[in-house]
């Protein structure tokens, strides 16, 4: 495929570009790159405000690590997801936003959403750091389960860069692609047990029953990738143990899904990209 | 010579949009993506640009020759046919594209140098020549967003041109920087010249690439008119992008709007008009005998010089050398005197013009208005074209140790002792 040989001969530009994202994003402010550690923080504070201590929702606590603190188990779901996020509205706007470069110079364009990727990548890491030291300081040693959240995290990646890469050939096409994408992300960050545990889901679906054969409301729920992704997260960072085989099988298909379509897609179209921008 | 790009059957098309449905309401709402006619940019253009050496794309406006450099850079893809490109190609179609404003100099350098396909070693290597050559050595620390806007073209492009590239693809970007920068890259492109690498250059300005050009190739609404050795070629492409080029009843050849109008160029030495060979240092005065069949006001006379092969080789007019005209009407003649004629042996044309003031607006240009021709004569200069009046002095025995001082300038081109 010709993704994989445009990262491979692009090494040096990739780098610089990641460089660029990383050092530009937060140049002359005082506080530098702690600022990307201050988005999560807010959501966490709010989050826990409202869905913990007003609604009242209680996930449980962990099973074998024993944590019982909502703000924790909000955050080992909540930052795959914002990484997520960052990697597709971030890969969208990475090529609209390098017309310039690209009506002027050839380079291999995949290299704008990989740089864009790896640069989210970065800040994804430090955070995801943090959160290890703060499950540590709880009082869960998570250390042996973190070669396993880095794999998982490469794997979400993969499946990132593979929607970032059909939706940014999208967006180059049809602007309207990156508004839209604001609203479904809106309704997709709902639709994944984020801020409540799946254990909702399952009961509101038993009280409803089968909707058609054998299928129940929960099925449906759980074809969404980014539940799969929730779940393997919070088993290995907040539970502590592994994840069940079939949704560390679906996520990986996913990201094998989502790369080859997106890589294809991409192959496809970037040909045109200096005439459609 | 081996062909360093081979353009085979090139076409390329665009889209015209009536209504560009970059919406999907629109696209929904028409059931189709957009209204739109085609044309093509470039119609089944081949033609071959050979290793080293300069070579210009000319053409008007919307002639296509920018898309096709643009498609040898890869930027955008023929619809059919292919080219083929044999060595490292940089495009210099705008520099400094690609800087980030809060990044600092070095730190746009290697991410420039990187987008342009330069590997870490090879930046590093050349990370002194690049400052050096854009002068900015003393701010490569600092964002380029403070740099003028001279210093940033200078540094893009001095990226550019040290990406090493055996093809060098230009885009009317060679007017950046003041006189000593351009000389610098014109240096540079000799240079590239003499290493036998390929420059490919589309430009509107004739006497640049009257100066820089071996070949060209000329375009015209996407089709290929002809290639080949520059100047016929130069010449057959300015005569005909005036429309309003005719021919006078003694053959030669006009162009402009007509309100004042060249007759002649006369050419008188000494008072005398001019009818035997000139000599190297003669004084020569060229008349020119117009009519303005109006007033014109702030009238600019230019003559320009050419020798018999096509080498630019002399421009004035009175704009430039500031001596303003009030103004001219009916019938009158105006002398420019050149005190001591510093061509060597050979012959060569002049070209005589009217402009307005801001010289874009040619009331009349005439062609080959004068002719004459420069004598050999023994003990005179030869070789070139341009007398300098070089003069040798006696050897002298240098000092025991140190190494003879040769420091006259290198002596280049087909210079030979007479």
């Amino acid at each position: 495929m010709s993704l994989v040989a445009d990262i491979r001969t692009s090494r040096e530009l990739l780098v610089n570009l990641t460089r660029r994202e990383v050092k530009g994003k937060y140049k002359r402010t005082v506080l530098g790159q702690l600022w990307s550690l201050a988005n999560p923080l807010a959501q966490m504070l709010v989050y826990t405000l409202v869905f913990s201590v007003i609604i009242r929702i209680d996930p449980g606590p962990g099973v074998p690590s024993g944590l019982d603190i909502f703000a924790l188990w909000l955050m080992c779901a909540l930052l795959p997801w914002s990484f997520f996020t960052a990697v597709v509205t971030g890969g969208m706007s990475s090529l609209v936003g390098s017309e310039n470069l690209i009506k002027k110079v050839y380079f291999p364009r995949s290299a704008l959403v990989v740089a864009n990727t790896l640069a989210s990548s970065y800040t994804w890491s430090i955070e995801m750091v943090v959160l290890v030291i703060a499950i540590l300081l709880a009082g869960a040693n998570v250390l042996p389960f973190v070669p396993l959240v880095v794999v998982a995290m490469a794997v979400l990646l993969v499946f990132s860069l593979g929607v970032a890469l059909m939706l940014s050939i999208a967006n180059a096409y049809f602007r309207d692609t990156q508004h839209l994408v604001t609203i479904l992300f809106m309704v997709w960050f709902y639709l994944t047990p984020i801020l409540y545990p799946i254990s909702e889901v399952a009961k509101q679906s038993a009280r409803v029953g089968p909707l058609i054969g054998d299928i129940t409301v929960l099925d449906i729920y759980q074809l969404n990738p980014m539940e799969s992704f929730t779940e393997v997260f919070r088993n290995l960072l907040y539970d502590n143990r592994l994840p069940s085989a079939g949704s560390a099988m679906e996520c990986v298909v996913w990201a094998l899904v989502a790369i080859v379509v997106g890589g294809w897609v991409f192959d496809r179209h970037q040909r045109r990209l200096a005439e459609v921008l | 010579m081996t062909a360093s790009i081979e353009v085979d059957h090139v076409a390329k098309r665009f889209r015209i949009y009536h209504e560009r449905n970059q919406t999907l309401k629109s696209a929904v709402m028409r059931r189709r993506r957009a209204v739109f006619e085609e044309f093509w940019a470039l119609d089944d253009v081949s033609f071959e640009i050979p290793q080293g050496g300069t070579f210009g794309l000319i053409g008007d406006n919307g002639s296509g020759k920018s898309t096709l450099l643009k498609t040898i850079a890869k930027i955008l893809t023929p619809d059919r046919g292919s080219i083929r490109v044999n060595g490292r190609v940089a495009a210099l179609l705008e520099v400094g594209s690609g800087f980030h404003p809060e990044l600092s100099g070095r730190e746009n350098v290697r991410l420039n140098g990187a987008i342009l396909g330069m590997s870490r070693s090879e930046i590093d290597r050349k990370f002194d020549e690049i400052v050096d050559f854009a002068g900015v050595e003393q701010f490569i620390d600092q964002p380029v967003k403070n740099y003028s806007s001279g210093m940033y073209v200078r540094l893009g492009f001095a990226i550019a041109i040290n990406v090493d590239p055996e093809i060098l693809l230009v885009d009317e970007v060679l007017a950046v920087g003041d006189a000593a920068f351009q000389e610098k890259c014109a240096e540079k492109f000799l240079d590239f010249k003499r290493d036998g690498r390929t420059v490919v250059v589309v430009s509107h300005s004739l006497p640049s690439l009257q100066n820089m050009c071996d070949d060209v190739a000329w375009l015209s609404h996407g089709k290929l008119v002809e290639t080949g050795p520059a100047p016929g070629i130069l010449d057959r492409y300015q005569e005909s992008t005036r429309a309003d080029a005719h021919h006078g009843a003694d053959g030669s050849s006009h162009w402009g709007s007509g309100e004042a109008q060249i007759h002649s160029v006369e050419l008188l030495s000494g008072r005398e008009p001019v009818s035997r060979p000139l000599n190297t240092g003669d004084e020569l005065t060229i008349r020119v005998h117009f009519t303005a069949h109006q007033r014109v006001d702030r009238p600019v006379f230019g003559l320009a010089m050419e020798s018999h092969d096509g080498v630019h080789l002399w421009a004035n007019n009175t704009r430039d050398t500031n001596r303003p005209l009030d103004h001219i009407e009916g019938p009158g003649t105006i002398d420019c005197t050149v005190p001591s004629l510093a061509l060597q042996a050979g012959s060569f044309r002049v070209d005589a013009a009217i402009t307005d003031s801001s010289t874009t607006h040619v009331f009349d240009y005439l062609r080959d208005g004068a002719e004459f021709s420069v004598a050999r004569r023994p003990h005179e200069e030869m070789g070139g074209l341009v007398s300098l009046r070089g003069a040798w002095g006696e050897p002298a025995p240098s000092a025991p140790y140190a190494a003879p001082v040769v420091t006259a300038a290198r002596a280049e081109g087909e210079t030979e002792p007479a």
